[in-house]
């Protein structure tokens, strides 16, 4: 059905193709494009006839040929190059040279509620285009970016096809409120979460769709979005198609190849025989558990996996209505077998304006469709535990032949036998309509609607009489369906005004209202396969609005002194009346002090721009509960009943909550230099910036007593952030035909907790979390005053003269005579990067080009929760079955488990190779109006790091057998007519 | 003006208008079917069952998605955290009852007496407590008589309401009791307290005793008279148990001998009409709701009201090794829970106690690894089994209640009261309610004993015997002096394998460091700590 729609489409934009290739009439022209400052020529500029479709690109040689109109004017424009039009005046022969422009200039950006030129900005905005990203990325957009920006942290949560990301703009503001940045894609403020059922909410977007990637950092630059700007803003702007732009159809296709890169290292089957038969020499009832086989579990469950990705486009400006329609189609396989992710996605983006761009409108749609299949990511751990003596059909029994539950389950029966499916479609769109006053032009007005529509459904199933139901309810089996609807909306209307006053002042004031409703309900129904018992039938269903007011005013006098003020006031449903609004207001100056006279002749010197910026911003997203400041009840779900007598009552519980709730405030202090020498060939950014977060939302222990629960989401704490960002873009060498460009950033971000109860007490320790594999509700992990959110939380490990710990000896830190976990825990480490580097180079040489990317990351500590939970004897060999365990277990020699060792706090910097292309033009296929492209990435190529496990890089710190990142091979080609 | 102006000016009127209308948008109340407003839920007179029981629930269950999910108390393991659960931990773990071999830090700390303010387990049981006591102001805020009036409810339903009260009362009085008997102070809050931001004052032992044994002479003719209530709920009986254990402690306490009224209120249970179960099993399976001899238990039921904790845990736990879960009833062995050798001591050797409820096969005596399973006799008195051996209805959770308060126990408060001097009461009696139990225990008169026999230590041994795994122990050890210090050790008290001598500061639990921090109404600390 899928592919059938996919056909249907095609041909009917087939049609367009054929009625956009009819042309005009006129004289020929033709010429030569070169370079204004060496004469050398420039391949692929756009020469075009202005005001209509016509156009074309210049040839190898430089040479370009055109039929016009003999009164046209020739529109020419290149990358890097400033824009030139000339005047055909009936001549045949038109030669351009072209200069180099200041890049500077023409780089518009997108910032909140409008676009301004990089040289009129006073905040911290970073930009990255589709030409930057990284190659080779498939579903995951997240990753396009990844180590392309000073200050932005993305980790992904591993490596399952279109797998989500965490972003982290300058360190997290919020202990219990969400530290996602707000993402807007053309316009429309997501909800972070996305639709339950998908891995990755931003996969909803083709990545052959995304036109740029834009960060706002510093206050001054968020603060227009308020109360959800203190973790940054990401702005995703999709492709368009441009008024007067000839018809182009585009197909891009890719096959890749994945695999594993390594495993965890366990004993083999002959390995783990001999241990057994000599420790547990005098138990032949543990002998006689050991099999004959010899499996390496974990290859078993993992695989070579295929994926391709197709996406058609077709883009142009027909008349007044410049479209870009968009086909996409991604089957991607994981590495763990059964892993799978199938998706469809359409884009269709039109643009028309009218009453002589007066009226600008604008229409985004985007649509998805996406089947999952979830692989069962217990077999990941399974994996490394299971007996390797075992055939691969074996299942651990208890005496009288019932499934044994404690002991580890068959991890090929888990993949086989748990059937986890989910089927998202989302609808993403927006309208926007531009008004400029005929009477009064320097005043726009604009409206935005938006819609964001999804519908999940989904299931898990477990046939009757598998193993792995036995543990639930004996053998009959597992059905959970579960489904959910999303609706986000929004109205944004505001007005912008342009001024110029006595010719050395510029104005731009924005000022708006927006609407925001998030509305999600669901239900999941869990029962055994034939819904004999219930587990679970419930249903949810809730909402929230945000309604906000806002204005900007920039004050630009002489292009040197630049001035913002925002002001935004936003009042959310998830407050009570008292507390429900709240203003945050920013201010930042800039200086442009290249455009003071000692400097605007400097031929080093390009670009000098020094800004300070202060300002206010907000935070409101508590994502588990939109209503915490009312007195609820909840009624219980089945099982949760209480019985008077023979009635079952279902009972109500008064749930708690915080009448008092209001916003979290994060005050952003940052000063920046933005550079450019040699005509900006060399360029970047330097920031400083200090960011206080008072009044934390934060989930903490009430006075017992004082409410219906132990901990509540209220404003309690104070935490910091501060750091420094750098980043560098060389173009090293810009020849003809050679070019290369560097790129390198660091970010250095230091995260401490200063205050977390209302009232001061030195003795208190904090609150736990991070919760681990093994045990009971055991935690590693603290949030603690004076030291970095998420701090391990470990006992010292004695370690003997040679070098190895000593088994259960821990520093007595307390000095009691005791040593306890209850009072000899000390803080060590954390798991968020002190140091980020990035590094990027791509060089292109005739119809070459080569690039790579990579990352370094340092300071980032990582429990090796693999290591502490399989690395001793104990569970080795029990009473009715037999545990493998990890080789660093032969160094440790641990009888009992020690989860609280710091031991296995281990550093987890590293550097990563994370993508390298390789790509070849073709400019002459099959007539000059084809060009091709064929391209080959590698990803995840290498990685350097003294961490023993197998990737250190997990966003919580806790390795716990995360699915690997696999590395992968890919093939492209694109075709462009 | 230019006519443009007018219009702007016309459309500045509309966009006000329209941005009122939208400010409205805010008030937002919960969309989902099970949530309602405090204001609408209290409307409806068939709603204050449903608040009233989960008061009663709160010693059940541990959230409102069973077994787990949506959970009452946070940053706590849910399970764990389930009242009785708790319970057994605070008062058996640390015994010599019974050890754990579960590999968490904080729960080996409870094995060897040697806890801090910071262990989780410490603060699993205290804000346990404090919960119920929470969730029964709330009640008592949300249904006082004028209240009710503008409600509009009738006489009848009020008169329902009220006997809710005097229970929800009885539970925050039973709560407050174990915060005397564990923490031997507690924030003190009422119905008068606002849910909200505020620190209460801390009340001490002998305050919440005062207060305690207040509500519990104010309501005593509140509840329902003994035997006349639901199952599932308490009547005056429960309110007397209570009281009963109040008094036989109150020197511990701090409150001076009170053996006289132990005697008085013992003597009023035991004149209720209760009878003692013949079966002792089947106070202990899956169908102990038939079983006599119980004042209140705490039910539970594999389907209908479950949880990680209660019976659940206590059958489950206890099963490893070479013992087949299928044989209690159950399709899980957890193997946590042991015996510990001085307790099966206390047993004769032979089997003529039917107490005696030991699984040996393949396990030793001693314990020399606490880990592991087959170190410690395991007990198997509590299972999901019926007194006819029908497996419970559900293979992990049990069907079994809890009983909290026996008749036997009546019986013993009676018998050590009087040894302990009480004048209200005669040795002659309590020889004849302690040869009772016996005669139960032995299924004949072979058990019996002489008042000779009859001495304080043989109280303590006969309360091991017969409330083992019943959440007594630590209490009755702490009243004979024998549960810190050296007068007694047992294997690994104080962290070492014979045992040894610990300091008298783990008499009382910590107030846990969390709410040290968040009330500073709280401080000091208890001595030690």
């Amino acid at each position: 059905m899928k592919r059938r729609f996919l056909t249907m489409l095609s041909l009917l934009f087939l049609g367009i193709l054929v009625s956009g290739a009819l042309s005009a009439q006129g004289i020929r022209v033709t010429g030569k494009v070169t370079d204004a400052e060496d004469g050398s020529a420039l391949i692929g500029v756009t020469i075009q006839e202005k005001g209509t479709t016509n156009g074309t690109i210049s040839d190898v040689n430089g040479n370009y040929s055109l039929t016009v109109a003999p009164a046209a004017t020739l529109a020419i424009s290149y990358v890097g190059y400033a824009p030139q039009e000339v005047a055909v005046n009936n001549q045949t022969t038109v030669n351009i040279s072209l200069a180099i422009g200041e890049l500077r200039l023409q780089e518009v950006l997108v910032i909140g509620y409008g676009t301004a030129r990089k040289e009129d900005l006073t905040g911290s905005v970073q930009a990255v285009n589709s030409e930057n990203f990284n190659p080779g990325i498939v579903s995951s957009p997240q990753e396009m970016v990844i180590g392309k920006m000073a200050g932005v942290q993305i980790t992904t949560g591993g490596g399952a096809p279109g797998e989500g990301a965490t972003i982290r703009i300058r360190g997290g503001s919020s202990l219990k409120a969400s530290n996602d940045p707000l993402i807007v894609i053309d316009g429309v403020a997501v909800d972070i979460d996305g639709p339950s059922g998908m891995r990755n909410p931003l996969s909803t977007i083709n990545s052959n769709d995304i036109e740029t990637f834009t960060v706002l950092k510093d206050a001054s630059a968020t603060a227009i979005y308020g109360s959800r700007a203190s973790n940054g803003v990401v702005i995703i702007t999709t492709k368009k198609g441009t008024k007067g732009q000839p018809f182009t159809v585009n197909y891009t296709g890719s096959v890749s190849v994945s695999t594993p890169v390594e495993y965890v290292d366990v004993f083999s089957a002959s390995e783990f025989k001999k241990i057994i038969s000599t420790k547990y020499a005098s138990q032949p009832a543990v002998q006689a558990l050991l099999g004959s086989s010899e499996t390496n579990w974990q290859k078993e469950i993992y695989r070579t996996a295929l994926s391709n990705d197709h996406n058609i486009n077709f883009s142009g400006g027909l008349k007044k209505f410049p479209y870009r329609v968009s086909l996409g189609y991604t089957n991607q396989d994981g590495i763990l077998k059964t892993d799978n992710l199938e998706r469809l996605t359409g884009a269709v983006n039109i643009t028309p304006s009218f009453f002589d761009d007066h009226l600008k409108l604008e229409l985004n749609v985007k649509g998805m469709n996406i089947d999952n299949v979830f692989a069962n990511r217990g077999a990941i751990g399974a994996a490394v535990a299971m007996d390797p003596t075992q055939a691969r059909d074996f299942v651990w029994l208890t005496p009288t032949g019932t499934p044994e539950f404690t002991a580890t389950m068959n991890p090929m029966i888990q993949l086989s036998d748990r059937k986890d499916i989910s089927t998202v479609n989302r609808f993403l769109g927006n309208f926007t309509a531009e008004y400029k006053l005929h009477f009064f032009p320097a005043l726009k007005a604009k409206l935005n609607l938006g819609l964001d529509k999804s519908h999940t459904e989904g299931s898990i199933n477990i046939p009757r009489d598998s193993y792995l139901s036995y543990s639930t309810l004996v053998g009959k089996g597992e059905k959970t369906v579960y489904e959910q609807n999303k609706t986000n909306s929004l109205l944004d209307f505001y007005f912008d005004y342009n001024g110029e006053f006595g010719g050395h002042s510029r104005v731009n004031f924005v000022a708006g209202y927006s609407w925001q409703h998030f509305y999600r309900d669901g239900s999941t129904v869990r029962t055994t396969k034939y819904h004999e018992t219930v587990f679970e039938n419930s249903e949810d269903k809730t909402e929230n609005y945000l309604i906000s007011f806002f204005g900007r005013l920039n004050y630009i006098l002489k292009d040197k002194y630049l001035l913002t003020f925002t002001l935004r006031d936003d009042g959310s449903s998830k407050f009570s009346p008292e507390t429900r609004w709240g203003l945050f207001p920013s201010a930042a100056f800039a200086w442009n002090i290249s455009k003071e006279n000692f400097l605007s002749n400097s031929n080093l010197i390009s670009n000098l721009k020094l800004r300070l910026g202060y300002g206010i911003t907000g935070q409101q997203n508590i994502t588990d509960n939109n209503y915490p400041y009312q007195a609820n009840y909840t009624f219980a779900q089945p099982g949760g009943y209480y019985p008077f007598g023979d009635r079952y009552v279902q009972v109500a519980r008064p749930d708690g909550y915080d009448a008092g709730l209001k916003w979290e405030e994060t005050t952003t202090y940052n000063a920046g230099l933005d550079y450019g020498f040699l005509k900006d060939r060399i360029n970047g950014e330097i920031d400083v910036y200090y960011r206080e977060t008072a009044d934390l939302i934060n989930e903490i222990p009430v006075p017992a007593g004082t409410n219906l629960t132990n901990f509540i989401t209220t404003n309690v704490g104070d935490l910091i952030n501060k750091g420094v960002e750098f980043s560098i873009n060389a173009n090293v060498v810009s020849k003809a035909d050679l070019s290369w460009d560097l790129g390198f950033n660091a970010t250095y971000n230091v995260n401490e907790i200063t205050k977390l109860t209302a009232v001061d007490d030195s003795t208190y320790q904090g609150v736990a979390t991070g919760g681990i594999g093994g045990g009971t509700g055991n935690t590693i992990q603290i949030h603690s005053v004076n030291y970095p959110a998420n701090s391990f939380f470990v006992m010292e490990q004695v370690y003997g003269s040679n070098g190895k710990p000593i088994e259960n000896l821990f520093v007595d830190r307390d000095g009691d005579g005791i040593i306890s976990t209850s009072g000899d825990k000390y803080r060590y480490q954390k798991p968020a990067p002190t140091v980020l580097l990035g590094f990027s180079s791509m060089v292109e040489w005739k119809n070459f080009d080569f690039s790579f990317n990579g990352r370094v990351s340092l300071g980032n500590y990582i429990y090796n929760n693999i290591n502490s939970g399989q690395g001793a004897y104990a569970y080795m060999a029990n009473t009715n079955y037999l545990q493998n365990k990890v080789r660093n277990l032969e160094y440790t020699q641990f009888e009992t488990i020690h989860y609280f060792s710091d031991y296995y706090v281990e550093n987890g910097s590293f550097m990563k190779l994370d993508n390298i292309a390789l790509g070849y033009n073709f400019n002459n296929v099959g007539g000059e109006k084809l060009k091709m492209r064929v391209y080959a990435t590698a990803q995840n190529l290498f990685m350097i790091t003294k961490y023993s496990g197998l990737d250190p890089e997990v966003f919580s710190g806790i390795d716990n057998n995360i699915y690997p990142r696999p590395r992968t091979f890919l093939l492209g080609i694109s075709l462009t007519y | 003006m230019k006519p443009g102006y007018y219009k702007i000016s016309a459309a500045v009127i509309l966009l006000s208008v329209f941005f009122t209308a939208c400010i409205k948008d805010l008030d937002t109340i919960p969309l989902d079917k099970d949530v309602y407003t405090s204001e609408k839920l209290y409307q409806d007179f068939n709603n204050y069952e449903k608040v009233i029981a989960k008061v009663y629930a709160g010693l059940a269950l541990t959230g409102q998605k069973a077994p787990d999910g949506d959970q009452d108390i946070l940053g706590l393991d849910e399970g764990a955290s389930q009242y009785t659960r708790a319970l057994f931990n605070v008062q058996e773990l640390p015994t010599d009852e019974a050890i754990c071999g579960w590999g968490d830090a904080d729960l080996q700390d409870y094995n060897t007496m040697r806890w801090s303010s910071s262990n989780t387990y410490v603060a699993n049981m205290y804000y346990r407590i404090i919960y119920q006591v929470s969730l029964a102001n709330e009640f008592l805020r949300e249904s006082t008589d004028s209240k009710l009036s503008e409600r509009g409810f009738s006489a009848e339903q009020k008169a329902i309401i009220n006997a809710y009260r005097a229970e929800a009362r009885w539970l925050r009085a039973f709560s407050y009791y174990h915060a005397i008997d564990l923490y031997g102070a507690a924030p003190f809050v009422t119905e008068n307290d606002k849910v909200g931001a505020f620190l209460p004052k801390k009340a001490s032992r002998t305050e919440l005793f005062d207060y305690v044994e207040s509500e519990l002479l104010a309501i005593e003719n509140e509840l329902k008279a003994p035997r006349t209530n639901e199952y599932g709920r308490v009547d005056r009986a429960a309110a007397w148990m209570v009281l009963a254990h109040l008094y036989l402690n109150a020197e511990v306490y701090g409150k001076g001998a009170k053996y006289n009224e132990t005697v008085t209120y013992a003597k009023k249970v035991i004149d209720a009409g209760y009878e003692l179960e013949d079966n002792y099993s089947k106070m202990f399976g899956a169908d102990n709701h038939l079983a006599k001899g119980i004042i209140f238990a705490i039910p539970f039921d594999g389907t209908l009201t479950k949880s990680w904790g209660g019976t659940t845990f206590l059958v489950n736990a206890a099963i490893g090794g070479s013992m087949t879960p299928a044989d209690y009833g159950t399709g899980a062995n957890w193997g946590g829970l042991r015996l510990r050798p001085e307790f099966v001591g206390k047993f004769p050797t032979d089997n003529s106690d039917k107490r005696k409820k030991f699984y040996t096969n393949g396990q030793t005596l001693s314990i020399s690894t606490i880990s592991d399973f087959s170190n410690g006799y395991a007990c198997i008195k509590w299972t999901n089994k019926t007194s006819t051996g029908v497996a419970g209805s559900n293979s992990t959770h049990a069907d079994t209640d809890l009983p909290v308060y026996r008749l036997a126990d009546a019986y013993l408060m009676y018998a050590e009261a009087v040894l302990r001097g009480a004048t209200n009461g005669t040795a002659a009696e309590a020889l004849g309610y302690v040869n009772q139990v016996r005669d139960k225990a032995y299924g004949n008169t072979s058990g019996r004993i002489t008042l000779a026999q009859l001495t304080l230590p043989w109280i303590l041994d006969e309360r091991a015997r017969e409330f083992y795994w019943e959440c007594h122990r630590r209490s009755d050890l702490i009243r004979f002096g024998q549960f810190s210090g050296g007068t007694y050790v047992w294997q690994w008290k104080g962290g070492v394998k014979d045992g040894q001598a610990t300091d008298a500061k783990f008499d009382l639990y910590p107030i846990p460091d969390s709410d040290l921090g968040a009330n500073p109404n709280l401080k000091p600390q208890n001595t030690g700590y």
